[in-house]
């Protein structure tokens, strides 16, 4: 290893800056504070997760490591036992609802939570292993020595904070990934917008709807309700209110001249909706960008002195069954503290010195999952996905449940054939993308 | 293109549901000029906050008080440069409680 040169200037003020205390960052800190390595954890809201949200699942198992029996701890709304996909028209929903109630005993599976709490779980847990928490703070730039990241300039008074690795954990705009020349020009097409609501309604109202009780809870993600814009929606429980939003793409959203809350108003009054949410207020309104495209947008990861992780290595998992973020950012952020901590150690920070952060995503689920399914966010914002399916699997529903005496039954296949023939859906490319969904999955 | 159609909510009241703390400076601008010989406005349909509205003298006025700081506006623009975009000063903008 050769050794590392100590920059001109002072020695820095800290081993590792993280900025952004979300996921990626607070799981970063944590892996570092417990290493023994000075850590500084930047956040730019008041407090962390106060400018985060999403689709509403987080899936624990990546903590099983990091805080051993998390799940007494963790501040979620309910463990997910109902997990339901439905494909919809304008008037018709199909909808495979798939029940477990292992997923509703420890270790469990997945918790919907509020950002704002869980976040702020996670840093907290950063910070009591001996990481300095600077809230209220944006790092407005890098500060660097020739190619070399050795700090972050912040908005604050004489704000300029030094260190000997910098972590990228500032979401999905990530202006310090692009300042240090780690991102393609961006592609629009390659995010969508989510948005949502959060509905209030008494928790006995949410019990009775859903069929569950007590802690636990349903996630539904929905396809064919977003009109002529690719994307989709979700519906799901938290204690004492519902999360429906939507999930649309960026510029086809941009060209089809309705606006997203708009779109959202149609989901919400869809007759396989409507009854769920009836009744309820809204209790907050919010939107996020999300990096859609996944392993095919990615940045480099890894420059000198500087680590990228979570949304803002556009680490998100969109493949439609799948939809996953917050375990992808904590895995990341896990695996980035991990590898700045023993560069440090080897007092080479370098892109070489760090290069073991790369080694440990590609040897967890980060970017095998990522690798794996890198053509899934793409079908499943097809033509296929988005308009033929919901269309057609509907359409095969009604007909084969709508009884038709004195006429005798159609029978399958002339239902699929005339589905199919109503949607332009050749056999042959059928058969195609059916192959090719196939092999997207896995 | 209105909200109107859905009396169960106000776009207004819609927005009165987040806690957004204002800081003096705004960390949108927006290059009126550009924005003149814009033919698509992308911006104006996809602002999740409505931020965007077209004037009658076909340019653009925006306001960065009700920002979600999403980054929407600026990735769906299609003249370089016309939206400048950074992240309010630390402590500002958009704080989420229920998300």
């Amino acid at each position: 290893m050769p050794e590392f040169d100590v920059p001109q200037f002072d020695v820095p003020q800290f081993d590792v800056i993280v900025v952004g205390a979300g996921p990626a960052g607070s799981a970063a800190a944590l892996e570092l504070a417990r290493a023994g390595r000075s850590v500084c954890l930047l956040e730019r809201g008041p407090y962390p997760g106060s400018k985060n949200m999403y689709g509403g699942v987080v899936y624990g198992r990546v903590l099983d490591n990091l805080i051993p029996r998390w799940w007494e701890e963790a501040p979620i709304q309910r463990w997910v036992t109902r997990r339901s996909t439905m494909l919809m028209t304008g008037n018709q929903a199909l909808t495979v609802d798939y029940r477990s109630d292992a997923w509703g005993e420890a270790p469990y599976n997945g918790a919907t939570a509020f950002r704002p709490e869980f976040d702020a779980w996670l840093a907290a847990k950063a910070e009591a292993a001996g990481a300095v928490l600077i809230c209220s703070t944006t790092a407005t730039g890098l500060l660097k020595d020739g190619q070399r990241v050795v700090g972050v300039r912040t908005d604050r008074p004489d704000g300029d904070l030094t260190a000997q690795v910098v972590i990228c954990c500032d979401g999905v705009n990530s202006f310090l990934a692009k300042e240090a020349g780690l991102y393609a020009p961006s592609d629009p097409a390659n995010y969508t917008l989510g948005v949502k609501e959060t509905i209030a309604l008494p928790r006995e109202v949410i019990d009775e709807r859903f069929a569950v009780r007590g802690d636990h809870g349903v996630d539904i993600e929905i396809l064919g309700c977003t009109g002529n814009v690719p994307g989709g929606g979700f519906l799901y429980t938290n204690a004492e209110s519902l999360g429906v939003g939507l999930v649309l793409s960026l510029p086809e959203l941009a060209k089809c001249g309705r606006r997203p809350e708009e779109i959202l108003a149609d989901l919400k009054t869809h007759p396989a909706i409507a009854p769920l949410i009836e009744g309820g207020e809204i209790k907050e309104y919010s939107a996020h960008v999300i990096p859609e495209a996944g392993y095919k947008m990615m940045p480099e990861l890894i420059g000198d002195g500087i680590l990228v992780a979570g949304d803002a290595a556009a680490m998100c998992l969109a493949a439609g069954i799948w939809l996953e973020g917050v375990n992808f950012a904590i895995g990341a952020g896990s695996a980035a503290g991990q590898a700045a901590a023993r560069a440090v150690q080897r007092k080479d920070t370098s892109a070489a010195g760090l290069q073991d952060y790369r080694r440990r995503l590609e040897a967890n689920f980060v970017l095998s999952d990522h690798r794996k399914f890198r053509e899934a966010p793409h079908l499943v914002m097809s033509d296929l996905a988005q308009q033929q399916l919901p269309r057609i699997a509907c359409g095969v529903m009604e007909q084969l449940f709508t009884v038709t005496n004195p006429d005798p039954k159609p029978g399958m296949r002339k239902i699929i054939r005339s589905q199919m023939k109503l949607n332009n859906l050749k056999l042959r490319d059928a058969i195609g993308q059916g192959v090719k969904a196939l092999r997207t999955f896995g | 293109m209105s909200t109107d159609s859905y009396p169960e909510i106000s776009f207004e009241s819609r927005m009165s549901s987040v806690e957004f703390r204002v800081h003096e400076r705004a960390h949108i601008t927006v290059d009126g000029k550009k924005c003149a010989d814009c033919s698509t406005r992308g911006c104006i349909t996809a602002c999740p906050a409505n931020l965007f509205v077209p004037t009658a003298d076909g340019g653009v006025l925006f306001n960065y008080e009700l920002c979600f700081e999403c980054g929407t506006c600026y990735m769906v623009c299609n003249e370089e440069g016309a939206i400048t975009w950074s992240y309010p000063e630390g402590g500002h903008g958009v704080v989420f409680h229920n998300t």
